[in-house]
Order: structure tokens, then sequence, then C-alpha cells
């Protein structure tokens, strides 16, 4: 498979994708070293798009995520959200984070989801308490509306998050491995809720992990990094879960394009 | 069939046993689950009722001891201050003293606290600011107050200023440590949570940055205002010899140049008595609907 690493013109993209990442190297400083995270990724993310970044750790995909947030800028290349350049963070682009400590914990589940309505949007106090219980529901914390963070469960938290950036209805959610930190079960409820909302509401997410059943679960457009630094190595389309002969397949071929070289280079050795 | 220890060959395996599945019974079928404490362990439970026996058990020492002794010149008894305690508040006279004395001291924390935020929100935006911070810090911070008093009188004169100015000095240095510490302790995801919203500097500190490092901020608030009320008390004895005036201090110098020694103590106690109200009132209920509430401290 090409790598594609110029424009291209791909016929199915006949529609103006929403978020364009065109030839993007994304390097960061450590103490000693200029390290290149990503070199020269290129991909589209349209509208209700459930749109995956995978690879192993290494693989830069939580910096290119970082990157379309606005938290870091480009070396090369160019990200467009609606064709504008993506400079800074803003609240066009909501993230949810893996880390639990992402609510603020002097707010009840209310007042966080109310927050960035309040200061980002500027709506009326009533507003945004409306609009933050439709949000609440939705990911069914109604009864802990009033409860403040450090009651909840990890899962309970990363629900409060979601509601907080789909509350503000924005053009893309942004979310890294945001699962990543919640048990098997309780994981799997989560993917299943996302999927729901997901199909409520068909807001635009690009979705962060290093799980190939994840990946196959929550995105329908998977893009799949190689490691040091990333590169793109496909952009596939998902399958259904409930097909289990062909989301095995695609998990099969996922992970020979991950790591196939490296299993053949073991049996050779 | 009889479970064998090991396979065939030799190795331990664990003895096949048969499945079960059962259905709980109703918790309020199985009798006692929790039961309420007896009143005794209830009583000695509360911290605040095992302090103050500890705090009954002092004074009965000291007015064995005093009474023993029986030189009322040198150590009165427990009884004798506490009357010429009350007889002072009844009057009012140790009020005003303690009145004048908080006034100067409210004044002198509220400036050093600001100043302590400003500074620390200096640092945190800009290194300058850091760099200003940590050197003023580190050079200022193990000077006592009460030895800038000299220097207080002769730029300041015997006013309050001075010993305003040697309050400022008292409460900025620890503040602004424990802000700053706490500033820069706030977790990389909250800062990115704030940059997300698109919010200004200004309201990106007061709803993101402030709160999120509130336990460290009431921290040195609490180590400010202890360090301020000592250094006042100090200071005032030193200041009320020249100026003939003021607060708690001073109440306490006169009564030791009349040789009231009950009233000494009776000032002493209300320094006591003033420091453990703003402790447990007002630091308390500011930590229980501030840091504890939101579990940011245990």
């Amino acid at each position: 498979m090409a790598l594609p690493t110029a424009p291209r013109s791909d016929p199915a993209a006949a529609v103006a994708p929403l978020l364009q990442v065109e030839g993007v190297t994304l390097q960061y400083k450590t103490a000693d070293h200029r390290v290149t995270a990503t070199y020269r990724v290129s991909f589209d993310v349209h509208r209700a798009d459930r749109f995956v970044l995978l690879g192993p750790s290494g693989c830069g995909k939580s910096t290119l995520l970082k990157a379309v947030g606005g938290y870091l800028a480009a070396t090369e290349g160019e990200i467009r959200l609606k064709g504008n350049r993506i400079t800074r963070p803003g609240p066009d682009r909501m993230m949810v984070f893996q880390e639990f400590d992402q609510l603020l914990p002097w707010k009840t589940v209310i007042q966080n989801v109310m927050f960035p309505l309040r200061v980002a949007r500027g709506m009326s106090d009533a507003q945004a308490r409306e609009r933050a219980k439709v949000y609440i529901d939705k990911v069914k914390l109604t009864k802990f509306t009033d409860s403040y963070p450090h009651t909840l469960s990890g899962g309970m938290k990363q629900r409060v998050a979601i509601a907080r950036g789909m509350a503000m209805e924005p053009d893309i959610l942004l979310m890294d491995e945001p699962f990543a930190a919640l048990d098997a079960l309780t994981r799997r409820k989560m993917q299943e809720e996302l999927l729901q909302l997901w199909d409520d509401t068909r807001f635009t997410l690009m979705f962060v992990t290093h799980s190939i059943e994840e990946a196959i679960i929550v995105g329908n457009r998977i893009l799949v990094l190689s490691p040091h630094p990333g590169q793109v190595r496909a952009e596939l389309n998902s399958v259904p879960v409930s097909d289990a002969v062909a989301a095995r397949n695609l998990a099969d071929r996922i992970s020979f394009l991950l790591f196939g070289d490296e299993k053949k280079g073991v049996s050779h050795g | 069939m009889a479970d064998l220890p090991a396979n065939a060959s030799g190795k331990l395996v664990p003895p096949l046993r048969p499945e079960l599945e059962r259905t709980p019974i109703d918790a309020s079928k199985l009798g006692e689950i929790q039961r309420t404490l007896s009143m005794g362990d209830k009583i000695w439970g509360n911290e605040a009722v095992r302090k103050f026996s500890i705090v009954i058990v002092l004074l009965a020492c000291w007015q064995g001891y005093a009474m023993y002794k029986s030189d009322p010149l040198v150590i009165p008894t427990a009884i004798e201050s506490h009357q010429a305690l009350f007889r002072d508040i009844i009057s009012g006279e140790v009020l005003v003293y303690t009145w004048y004395s908080i006034q100067l001291l409210l004044t002198g924390y509220a400036i050093g606290a600001t100043l302590a935020a400003i500074l620390s929100i200096a640092a945190t935006f800009t290194r300058v600011g850091r760099d200003i911070l940590e050197t003023l810090t580190a050079m200022f911070s193990p000077l006592p107050a009460i030895a800038l008093v000299p220097l207080a009188m002769i730029w300041f004169g015997l006013g309050k200023e001075a010993l305003i100015f040697v309050l400022i000095h008292s409460v900025l240095w620890p503040v602004a440590l424990n802000m700053h510490g706490g500033f820069r302790s706030v977790s990389p995801t909250l800062r990115m949570v704030g940059a997300n919203y698109g919010m200004n500097p200004l309201s990106y500190v007061i709803k993101i940055l402030f709160p999120a490092a509130f336990p460290s901020v009431l921290t040195g608030l609490k180590i400010g205002w202890a360090f301020a009320w000592r250094t006042l008390i100090a200071a005032e004895l030193v200041f009320g010899v020249a100026s003939g005036g003021g607060g708690l201090g001073w109440y306490i110098y006169q009564a030791k140049n009349t040789f009231e020694t009950p009233t000494v103590f009776a000032g002493l106690l209300m320094v006591i008595v003033i420091g453990l109200a703003i402790e447990n009132l007002i630091f308390r209920t500011i930590e229980v609907r501030t840091v504890r509430k939101w579990g940011m401290q245990n």
C-alpha cells in the first residue's frame, strides 16, 4: 500500500473534509534531544467520522491529537479545521483526556459541565444549566448532578468529561485514550455508551488508542501509525463488531501491519 | 473418581471440583450489619473532646503548682489569671487592646497576601518573575521580622506604619513561597483543560489556577497568619515602650511594669485564645468548606 504524503485527490472525498492534516511533522524537545514524534502524516477527517488514531506507544498518536487540539505547533505541514489553520487551543475542539483529574475538583458534576459553556460560549447561567442537564442525562449521571468529582468512580468521571465535551457541541471531539485507565468491564460498557451517544447526535470524533480491539469497536475509519517516528502505515475502514469474522480478520490485518515484519524477523532469526 | 495431586508426568494439578451458583439473600434478612457506637466510644472518638481534656489537665497542673509555690508575684494560680482576664474582658480594657492588634494584623496581612499573590502570578507566567520571587524569598525568608523593627522605626517612626511594614514582611514570604509552589504543582491536564476553553490569562488565574492550587494557598495563608500574629505581639512589646500605646503586646508590657503578674498571664492567655480561635474557627471552617469538601485534602 502506497503511503500518501502529498495532498490526495480521493474521489470519495468530494465533500470538503472537516479536518485536514497535511504532511505534519511534529517535534518536541527533551532536556538534551529534539525528538521527532510524527513524520509527514496526512489524513482527512469528515463530519460524523469516528476517526481512530491507532499505534503502539511511541508512534506519536497522542502528540498528533494534541497538535489538532492546538497545544503544539507543527514543525512542518499544516492542520486545518474547516479550512482555517489551527494555531492555538480553542473550544471548537474539546479534549477528553485519559487522566481522571481533568475535572475541576472544586466544582460539582453540573458545574463542571456548565463551566466551559459559561466561560467559552458566554451562555447565561440558566441556558448553561439547561444544556448541561441534557448532556448529563445522556451520559446517565442524572443522579449525580450535584456530586463532587472525588465521590465518583473513574468511569463516572470520564462520563462527566465526555458530557462536558459534548455539551459544548464542538466541531470535533478529541479523545486521548479516555478509557485506558478503566477496568476492562467498565471500558467495554463505556465503548458501547460512546457509540450510542454518537448514534444519537452524530458528532465528529477523533479517538486515540493503542488497542486494536478498541479501534475496531469505536472507529469507522482507522489510521494505523508506525512507531519512532509515527508515519502513516494504513488508513482502513472498520467493520461492525457484530460481524465477528470480519472483525477478527481486520484485527489480524492491523496486527500484521503493525508487527508483521517483526514477527517474520523473529521466525527467521 | 478420586482427584489426583499430580498428573502422569508428575506435575502438580489442582483438583477438579463441581461448579456452583447461588442467589444472594436479601440484606435485610441477614440481621445486624451496622451498629451504632456506644456513648463512651462516641465521646472519646471526638477530637475536640480529647484535646479539651488535655487542656483541663494542663490547667490543673498549673493550678496545683502555683498553689504549692504560693508566690503570686512570680506565678499566680490559673484561677487568679483567669479572673484577671475576665475582669479586663468585662471592663473592656483587654478587648480594646486586642481590637487594636487585630486591626493592625488584618491590614498587614491583607497587603502581604496581595503582594504575595502578585509575585506568585508573575512568577508563574514569566521566567524573570520566577527568578525574582525565588531570589527574594531565598534572601528574606530566613530574616526574622522582628529584626526589621529597628529599621522600621527609623523609616516610619513610631506609628502604625512601622508595625504594618514588619507585618507585611512576616506574611509576604511564606505565603508567596506556598502559593508559587501550589501554582507550579497544578497538573498539566488541568492546565490543558483551562487552555482548551480559550480563557484570557486573568480569568485563567482566577478560575483555574487559584482554586486548583487552593490547598497550598491555604497552607501558606495559615503559616503567614501564625508568623504575623507572633511578630505583631513581639513587635508591640518593643514599640509600646517607645510610643506609649498599642495592642496586646503593650497590655502585657504595662502589666509587667506594675508587677500585676496575673494580668501578664491574662494577656498571654488572650494571645493564645485569639490564636486558637483564628486557627480553629476561621481556617478550619474555610478548610471544611473548600479543600475537604472538594476531596483535595483529607
